[in-house]
């Protein structure tokens, strides 16, 4: 068991992060012209409209949510005065609010996606494959928060936060690049199934990432909002 | 004062025949690949009509082109930029597929294989998005050829807008047609450039050519919408938008567009406009939409002026560029004569795609005697085309421009044909309409005759001088920054699907 626990959260960790990084830069230097959102919008309006915000709204959540949440370090919430109870009960609630909203609008895609004629006849398997990949990993995430709030309603005193301290303690180890530390925490009997899945196929999604659509996100074009309106280049230097 | 050169062009309405072979050749050169079959950088509309893509030119619906907000300052109508952001992840103001039409092929090979039956075989539609069978095509490009379709349907056409008692030309007796050849205006003022998120659009420098960076293009499908024109056109099977390029390739050798090379009514002009880069936001910020077209005259420069020539050669401006510029046809027509108006001024985006408005179905009524005479020129208020109907088009309504153009053609024809016809220098009538005998000579050979010459001045541009020549031997031409690979090996690991290869679903055929 510690030999599959190594594996999969010690080991498969750095390969899907290297293949995460070194995917996206060579897709980005050697095929910048497949780096898209892969926008369907125009075979199919209506649905994309009221399925894409919320998916959207919420994905961003649920990610920038497991960005401060995994990645902050402990003592820089204690500075802010937030108790591991509260920080707790902060990841089930918005947690729970952005991936019920995000969950909402992934249905209304997944149907687009699969029933009209249009837009399935235009998909790649990766976009279909995606699609449900996120949906089982949304899935997953949500119903781990059923055993969050269990842990931290029926908890002994001082152990309610004790998965996600050790699950923060895994994701910190993997990033300061301690597999040693991070497999310890994280094979810890009292982490329940649902969280290493969940764990498993976040790293999967880092997997794939560079073979998928998913590459626009970081093309997010916020500096449209400081550039001017015009764009004037010239053809040849002089 | 900041010079810059464009290449612009002019459309002659009045000799456009609507033979479609400009949006032809245009497509088998550009757009003749999957993702973008339904795409025409081209394409001739019959007017009125509501166009291609449907009511186009509705702004109340599709937003596109420029608009003042509140505090008089140039937005775009489709929103402020933290308006077109919030609006990333579903565009409100996005045609579908079906504004265009739905692109299909015809099963001609079933018309060989087709075993021997008791009807003809035919081909029948489907669908290039799905392979699917089409039980009906629902709509085209030029679906309204000629006066196709129901007036009823016709008459939402935006241009009908205070035209008195529009109804009437849905009578056999009082209807009236034009035809409208469309293209990317390549604006000084692009509306598409700037609604890009990913600022891939960009305009070029030395000819104003306003392209689409293709690898920098990430498909947030905003140039679409803001486009007022709908000349952005989004590729379904690339997920990146395409734009008419002005055949930027030909241009830079020298040579016309192809839409322009092939025109076989010779309606097309093309030729260098030098302007005032400086003056581009004033006045297309102008406050009334009628000055629009008075105020985008004002921002081109004479070319003939020495300070003009001076001040281009600063920015760097090729000796060949300025002599070409003085030849310009453009910029007689536009400029010297005045007969050449913007499309659609009102939008903000100072087009340089110029039009001549028609003058054939006024000149055959004054002939059979049902119009007015206003001296030596008909009187044009009792017209075929509304007037108000080709001032909607060209000049944000105001007439007196129409009106002006219209006279000068006409006092051409009556001034030449007094020539040949009679015997007689009919100077009375060049004097009514404000011309000189030498601008009208200038007028017929280049209107008239139109020689290819004439008709189009390019000068080359200078790229032997910009890059060493030598290194670019041997190099690969187009590709998709990817080096010289060809991107034909059979798998893509990133999951695009192969751009030459079309996927049809065969269809069978049952007894």
């Amino acid at each position: 068991m510690s030999y599959l626990n190594m594996l999969a959260f010690g080991v498969y960790p750095f390969i899907a992060l290297a293949v995460f990084f070194i995917g996206a830069w060579i897709r980005y230097d050697r095929e910048p012209y497949t780096w898209k959102t892969a926008s369907s919008q125009m075979l199919e309006s209506k649905q994309l409209r009221k399925g894409s915000l919320p998916f959207h709204v919420g994905i961003l959540g649920i990610f920038f949510g497991h960005l401060v949440g995994l990645l902050m370090p402990k003592p820089v919430w204690h500075i802010l005065g937030v108790s591991n109870e509260a920080k707790q009960w902060l990841a089930i609630i918005a947690g729970g609010i952005f991936g019920l909203i995000c969950l909402y609008g992934l249905a209304i895609l997944i149907n687009r996606r699969m029933n009209n004629v249009r837009v399935r006849a235009t998909s790649t398997r990766m976009d279909i494959l995606l699609l449900w990949l996120l949906l089982a990993q949304l899935v997953l995430g949500l119903i781990s928060i059923y055993y969050s709030v269990n842990h931290v309603v029926h908890g002994a005193e001082g152990e309610k936060a004790g998965v996600m301290l050790m699950l923060m303690t895994w994701a910190q180890n993997i990033v300061t690049l301690d597999p040693v530390e991070a497999v310890a925490a994280i094979s810890n009997p009292q982490i329940e199934w649902v969280f290493k899945l969940h764990v498993f196929l976040g790293m999967t999604i880092f997997l794939v990432f560079p073979f998928t659509r998913l590459v626009h996100m970081f093309s997010a074009p916020v500096q449209y909002l400081t550039r001017q309106h015009q764009v004037v280049r010239k053809k040849f230097a002089r | 004062m900041k010079v810059r050169a464009q290449i612009g062009m002019v459309l002659n309405l009045d000799k456009c025949i609507g033979c479609h072979t400009c949006s032809i050749t245009c497509k088998n050169v550009w757009t003749s690949r999957e993702g973008v079959e339904y795409a025409w950088f081209n394409n001739v509309e019959t007017k009125p009509g509501i166009g291609f893509p449907k009511e186009w030119e509705n702004q109340d619906k599709w937003n596109g082109g420029w608009s003042r907000n509140k505090k008089g300052n140039l937005e775009l109508k489709i929103g402020s930029k933290r308006r077109v952001l919030a609006n990333i992840f579903g565009n409100p103001d996005l045609p579908e597929i079906d504004d265009y039409y739905e692109p299909f092929d015809f099963d001609y090979q079933h018309l060989h294989t087709a075993k021997p039956s008791k009807h003809q075989p035919t081909a029948r539609p489907r669908s290039l998005i799905t392979g699917k069978r089409m039980q009906k095509v629902e709509w085209g490009p030029n679906w309204e050829e000629i006066l196709g379709t129901e007036f009823e349907k016709r008459k939402k056409d935006k241009n009908f807008d205070d035209v008195v008692q529009k109804d009437m030309y849905g009578q056999f007796e009082k209807t009236f047609m034009m035809y409208l050849p469309r293209l990317c205006e390549h604006c000084l003022n692009p509306a598409c450039v700037a609604a890009c998120p990913s600022g891939a659009i960009y305009k070029r420098e030395e000819d104003g050519i306003v392209l689409i960076d293709q690898d920098k293009c990430r498909g947030w499908r905003m140039c679409v919408s803001g486009c007022p024109y709908k000349k952005i056109y989004y590729n379904w099977k690339t997920g990146k938008s395409e734009k008419c390029t002005f055949c930027y390739p030909r241009i830079e050798a020298g040579q016309p567009t192809t839409c322009s090379e092939t025109c076989v009514g010779r309606i097309r002009y093309l030729g260098v406009l030098l302007y005032d880069a400086d003056r581009i936001e004033e006045a297309a910020n102008t406050p009334n939409e009628q000055d629009l077209y008075e105020e985008q005259l004002g921002i081109f420069l004479d070319p003939h002026d020495p300070e003009v020539q001076e001040a281009a050669r600063k920015e760097g401006i090729a000796e060949n560029w300025i002599t070409a510029a003085q030849r310009s046809p453009v910029y007689m027509m536009a400029m010297q004569w005045k007969v050449a108006l913007p499309l659609h001024p009102e939008y903000r985006t100072l087009p340089m795609v110029w039009y001549v408005p028609p003058l054939s179905p006024i000149q055959s009524a004054v002939e059979a005697g049902h119009v007015g005479m206003d001296g030596e020129i008909p009187d044009l208020k009792s017209l075929r085309i509304p007037l108000r109907y080709l001032a909607n088009l060209l000049t944000a309504g105001d007439e007196k421009p129409i009106v002006r153009a219209l006279e000068r053609m006409i006092a051409m024809r009556s001034y030449k044909r007094s020539e040949h016809v009679d015997g007689v220098e009919d100077l009375a009538v060049l004097e009514q309409v404000g011309l000189t005998k030498n601008q009208v000579e200038e007028m017929y050979r280049y209107m008239a005759l139109a020689d290819y010459e004439d008709r189009f001045v390019i000068p080359t541009s200078h790229r032997a001088y910009a890059e060493n020549a030598y290194d670019v031997k041997g190099g690969c031409g187009f590709t998709f920054g990817n080096g010289c690979s060809d991107g034909n090996n059979g798998v893509n690991l990133f999951g695009a699907k192969k751009e030459s290869v079309r996927q049809v679903i065969p269809v069978t055929m049952k007894e």
